[in-house]
This record gives structure tokens, sequence and C-alpha cells, in this order.
């Protein structure tokens, strides 16, 4: 029995000599500004966390030496994200970044835990004296991308494909089928909910659902390129998110509003390491770049593109807004009265759909 | 010369001892070679690993804390197990647990608050142990296939608590995001340390008294009975239907108690992410304790700590987070592997050679 305790002993300590050269470890200079990232999937989705960790990687090379980031991928939103911030904080950990809706009680509770960290938190409502939150209005592009659709449909039903009922995802619906129903009057959104942020599968199962159900462009509020793949292989087109996922998945995909974290994550990072950091929530539009349209497909007609472009400038000027009134919901009882804008309060707490939109919120 | 696998006559105690430490050893070992193939140091990886679970006082609350729940559904599998009745289902009843104590945490506000806690943890003992009794009396009723049972009611369990928090207990005002409405500050279990919380004391009772009801009861020794031969029990007079509902309505109380603690202690509510695998996980921890209740604490620690320490393995290796996964996945397979050696020997045998 000895003996072969011993001999793994031997040759566990062999292996360890022979692969030493070691993994990128992280650990870091004590005088840098040390960051970490939290997110809900890896950076490899191409989608929701690929473009924060693009944000990331501007921000490092816009900062430079003075600040050293980490990240970890792939944290569910459940109790075990609380321990993985903590640990963080008490590794020293100077700020955290949290990139999900769901970790914000778990947050929130770090942060009380952590006084000398400070904690950003994206696309929630809680704060705390060193705990901001950060979003963008993705409505906007989304809005613009919307138009596109509406124009190009011929059955007149555009799919969507999406994660979960809440305010966030609820307005993009919303500013997608208003700009939809700009182009063409007739046009339906048809949703379906995933219930994820993140699953290939289910988010495939559902775009086909949609192409079933005579959809002939999908739209996504999800995380991978599944939908427009999707939809691709049916010869049908789509509107993308979060990244140009038109670069990954090729011309189908018609245009995609994007995520641009580089100056959010450059700005906040720098007012934390000079000390003037202050508790926020910052909700950022296409006029602070923090979202954008990306560019079109060839496949979109040039008039669509200038009638989209002109759009795109008015919201940026401020001139116009994408929850101008009337807005009507399913049942067609005026929400939004010709002439008046929605507050950002109520765009925030978003429970209803537009007309137009098959699907319930709950 | 051929090798066999030969019964062993009798478990000794240095077997029942030594062959989890060995087994442990070809995990790590295993380990190391996929650790190593994927350029990380298996050795550095695991002192981060043992550290980030066991080194610091912070990282070890957070393995106890894994820890409670554990050995909570893992003593509720074991006691299952010894009467061989295949129950599965400990998932499930966690999650019942876990409704019935958000049930009276929401919505018995008639109640004093004081009395929240005491009356909700009762309750997911009680509905954790109603999930496991239906099973229970199909088995003993009409001998229905308690694996396929407690299996499926699983997944009834996870979709039914999904249908609550997004459906009908969603919090007004959570601005639509799936999850109750938080309980009564008053009414939570107060953690002692960190995120570790008195579960723990409940967990460690639960366990002495399980140990004390199994070998020191008539009633545990009725069990054992049944457990090693079915048809001499009966032949003794021991009613085994009685004793099958009775065993799973404990079996099923200790996962429901493991939910309620975690939904008191830890969530605060009753939302995304109840649903951990903790009932899972107890089948391994029930078989690597040799469904022994004092072991399980002991396993369900260690288990903690792989669960707890994998973090490190994105965190200061910089791996994927996959690779935890693959990683704790070939950590346990060994271990469960390594049970067949307590009950049977490997033996070379020399063939005679015909001529």
């Amino acid at each position: 029995m000895k003996k072969i305790v011993v001999l793994l002993l031997l040759l566990l300590a062999a292996g360890t000599v022979l692969f030493a050269q070691g993994a990128q470890e992280a650990e870091a200079a004590d005088d840098a500004f040390k960051v970490a990232f939290v997110y809900i999937g890896p950076p490899g989705d191409l989608g929701w966390t690929y473009m924060h960790d693009q944000g990331r990687l501007e921000m490092e090379q816009n900062l430079g030496d003075k600040v050293q980031t980490t990240y970890i991928e792939s944290v569910e939103e459940g109790p075990d994200s609380a321990r993985i911030m903590g640990q963080y904080a008490a590794q020293g950990y100077d700020m955290i970044f949290a990139t999900s809706f769901g970790y914000m009680d778990y947050m929130l509770e770090t942060a009380m835990d952590y006084s000398d960290t400070l904690f950003e938190h994206c696309s929630g409502y809680k704060t705390n004296d060193n705990m901001a939150t950060y979003f963008g209005r993705m409505y906007q592009p989304r809005y613009l991308s919307g138009m596109v659709a509406g124009a190009m449909t011929e059955t007149d039903v555009i799919g969507f494909v999406a994660a979960f009922p809440i305010p966030e995802v609820v307005r993009g619906i919303n500013a997608f089928t208003l700009g939809a129903q700009a182009m063409n009057p007739d046009v339906q959104v048809r949703v379906v909910w995933t219930y994820t942020w993140y699953d290939p599968v289910k988010e495939r199962e559902a775009a086909i659902a949609l192409l079933d159900a005579g959809a002939d462009i999908l739209a996504q509020h999800q995380d991978t390129t599944e939908p427009p793949k999707a939809a691709k292989e049916r010869g049908k087109l789509s509107v993308g998110y979060d990244a140009d996922m038109r670069k990954f998945v090729g011309d189908s995909v018609l245009v995609s509003p994007v995520w641009n974290w580089g100056p959010y994550y450059t700005e906040t990072i720098e007012s934390a390491m000079n000390g003037t950091w202050e508790p926020h929530q910052f909700w950022g539009g296409l006029a602070e770049n923090t979202v954008k349209l990306s560019d079109f497909s060839p496949l979109v007609p040039q008039d669509v593109q200038d009638a989209v472009l002109a759009k795109h400038d008015e919201i940026v000027s401020g001139a116009w807004d994408v929850f101008t009134g009337p807005i009507y919901d399913q049942k067609g009882t005026v929400i939004v009265p010709k002439g008046s804008v929605m507050s950002d309060g109520d765009k925030l707490g978003m429970a209803f759909f537009v007309k137009g939109v098959v699907g319930s919120v709950d | 010369m051929r090798l066999v696998l030969e019964k062993r006559e009798s478990r000794s105690r240095k077997v029942l001892l030594f062959v989890p430490i060995i087994s442990f050893g070809v995990s790590l070992l295993l380990g190391a070679i996929v650790l190593a193939a994927s350029g990380a140091n298996p050795l550095k990886t695991y002192i981060y690993m043992a550290r980030g679970a066991f080194g610091s006082w912070s990282g070890f609350t957070e393995t106890l804390v894994k820890a409670i729940p554990l050995t909570l559904t893992g003593l509720g599998v074991s006691i299952a197990f010894r009467l061989r009745f295949w129950n599965i289902g400990a998932e499930g009843q966690f999650i019942w647990g876990a409704i019935g104590t958000s049930w009276v945490m929401i919505f018995w506000n008639f109640l004093p608050v004081q009395l929240l806690l005491p009356i909700g943890l009762l309750m997911g003992m009680i509905t954790g142990a109603i999930w496991a009794g239906i099973p229970a009396i199909m088995k003993a009723g009409w001998g229905v296939d308690e694996t396929l049972t407690t299996l499926m009611m699983n997944y009834i369990a996870i979709l039914f608590a999904e249908y609550l928090y997004y459906g009908p207990w969603r919090d007004p005002e959570g601005f639509g995001f799936p999850g109750t409405r938080p309980f009564p500050r008053e009414a939570w279990l107060p953690r002692i340390a960190g995120r570790a919380h008195w579960g723990l004391l409940i967990a460690l009772i639960a366990a002495l008294l399980l140990w004390f009801v199994l070998y020191r009861t008539k009633w545990g020794f009725e069990i054992k009975m049944i457990g090693l031969n079915k048809r001499a029990a009966r032949v003794q007079g021991v009613n085994i239907s009685r004793n099958i509902v009775l065993v799973l309505l404990v079996s099923g109380a200790l996962s429901g108690l493991a939910g309620a603690t975690e939904v008191t202690a830890i969530q605060h509510r009753l939302m995304k992410g109840i649903d951990m695998g903790y009932g899972f996980t107890a089948i391994i921890i029930a078989w690597m304790a040799q469904l022994n209740p004092i072991a399980v604490v002991f396993v369900a620690v260690v288990m903690g700590g792989i669960l707890v320490g994998g973090d490190q393995i994105q965190m200061m290796m910089g791996l994927p987070a996959s690779m935890g996964l693959v990683l704790q996945g070939l950590l346990l397979f060994p271990l469960l592997a390594g049970t067949i050696f307590s009950d049977y020997r490997l033996k070379a045998v020399v063939q005679e050679e015909v001529v």
C-alpha cells in the first residue's frame, strides 16, 4: 500500500517538474491599479461578453501600465458570484465590474462588506457609496436596426429571440418594432423567450421556431451568433446584436446594434485612479458613443441606409427620441400621447409591449 | 497471467480508509496530466486551489457555505441508499424545501416575524419530505422503480420553482427580473462568519442524530437489515413498505432542510440560481462516505473545498472556466471508481498452460 502512495507522489512530482512553465498567472505588480471583470459568458461568445472584453482591452491600451486587469468568465447569476467578487476584493483588487443584471444583489452585498473597493454593475439599478451602475441606451441603435428589418421583410413577420422579460429587453424589442413600423406599418414582431442570456442550443431552437412561424428576418437579444446562423442556414436574413455579427456570420446579417465599452471603461477607471470617482448611474447613448450601429451589409439598399443614417443623426443631435408619442400598447391604449416623450424613468421600468409585437411580457 | 476482481470476504477498516486516499491520489494525478497538457503547472494549481478553499479565513467560510447544503443533502441521500432505495431526487427535494420556506416567508405575514424562521424551516422540511414521500409510496405500494420517479421529479421541481418566480411569485418591485421579493430581514437565518451561517450547526446536529438513529436504535437496525437482505428482514417481521416511506420522509426532510437554510441564509429570496446541483453532488458524497453520516460531514467539506478552490483555476492560473469543470469531473471519477475496490480485490491469476 505504502509503495503505491510513494509511487503516485513521485509521479506527481515528476509531472510537475516536467511541465513547470505555467500558464499566464495573475500575480500583479503592487503599484498598478487592479481591476477585475466578472463575465456572464466566455469572451469567445462573439457577443455580449466579447464586447465587454474588447472594452477592457481598449481601456488597457489607453491607460497602459498604470492599470492591470483580469477577468473571470462564465460566472452564474447566483450566490457563487458573491464569493467570486469577495475573493477579488480580498485579493486587493481596487475595482470590480460585473456585467450582468443578475449579479446586482450579490454585488451590493459584497460592496457593503468591502468598503475600500469600488464596484460597478452593468444594467442594474442599485447603488452604494462604493457601487455605481452603468449601461447604454441600446434602444437607440435598436430602433435603427428595426428600420432596416422593417424595410426588408417580405413576409411582414420578423422574429425576435429574446432572453428575459425584463425592462432592458422589452425596451429593446419595443424600439426595434417602432423602427420597423416606421418603414412598414404592417410589420409584426414575434417574440420567443429563452430565459437565458447565453445558451447556443436554446437560442438556436427559438430561432428555428420563429423561422417555422414565417419570420424571414430574425433579431435577437441574446449573446451568441446562433440565431443569425440558423437564419442563414435557411436562406433568411437577420439583425445581429452586441457585436457586428456580420463579421462572424456573413452578409445575411443586415446590420447590428453594438456595444462600445472602451470609452466608458477608460473614463470611469481613470476617475477612480484620480480619486474623483463618485457613485453614479451612467446611461450612455449614441451621442456618448457607448452604443453604435454597425456598418450595413451590402444587401441593404442605399435608400434604406440613407433613411437610417438620417434618423441616426436626429437621435445623436437630441432633436428626436425613439419613444416619442403616439405610442400604443398591444391593446391599442395610448401610453405616450402624440407630441410628448417618455421619461427616462418610464423607459427604465418598461413592462409593456407596443402595438405590433406578438408575444407577452410575462 | 490475468487480473480478476474477487469479492472481498469482509471490508476491513484499513481498506475502507486506504481506497479513498489512493483514489484521491489517482484523481490528482489525472488532473495533473490535463493541467500540464494545457500549459499550467499542476502543483501550483493544486496549491492555489487548496489555498483558495482552506488557506484563508474568508475562503474557508465559503467552503463551509457549500459544505452545509452538501452535508444535509448527503445525509438525506445516504439514509435512503441504506435501504437500497436509489433516491436520486435530492435536488428536487432541496428545491421543494426552498419553495416551502419561501411560501412561509413571503405569504405568512400574519405571523409575528420572529416565528417566520422556525416555521419556515419546518415547512421546508415538510415540503421536501412530501416530495420524497411520493416516489416512496409509489415504490412501497406498487413497486414503481424509484430511480426514474425520483430523477424525473427533480425536473418537475426545478420547473415549478421557475414557474413561481417567473410568474405568480415574481417581485412586483423587481423590474420584471425573475425572483420573489426578499424575505423580511428579521427572518433571515443569521450568519456566523463571512457567509457561513447557523445551518452549519443544524447540519452537524442532523449528522449526529442520524448516526445515533442508525447505529444505536432498533429502527436503525431494521433499516440495516432491509438494506442487507430484504427477504430475511420480512421473515423477521420487519414492515418493509412502512420503513421505505418513513425513511424517505426523513431523507426528503433533510434535503428540504438544505434548501430551506440556503434560501433563508444565502439568497434571502427564491430566485434564479436555486438549482445549484447540490442534490446531485450529494449522491457522490453519500457513496464516498460509504453512507456513514459522520463521514458525510467530512466528505462534504472536502467537496465544498473542491468547488470553492475551483475558482482559482480561472482567477490565478488564467485557465478557461471549462477547465475548472473538467478538473472537478476528473477529481470525482476515480473517487467513485475506487469504491469498487472496497468490495472487491484485484487478484492475479496464473493460467496453467495447456500442452
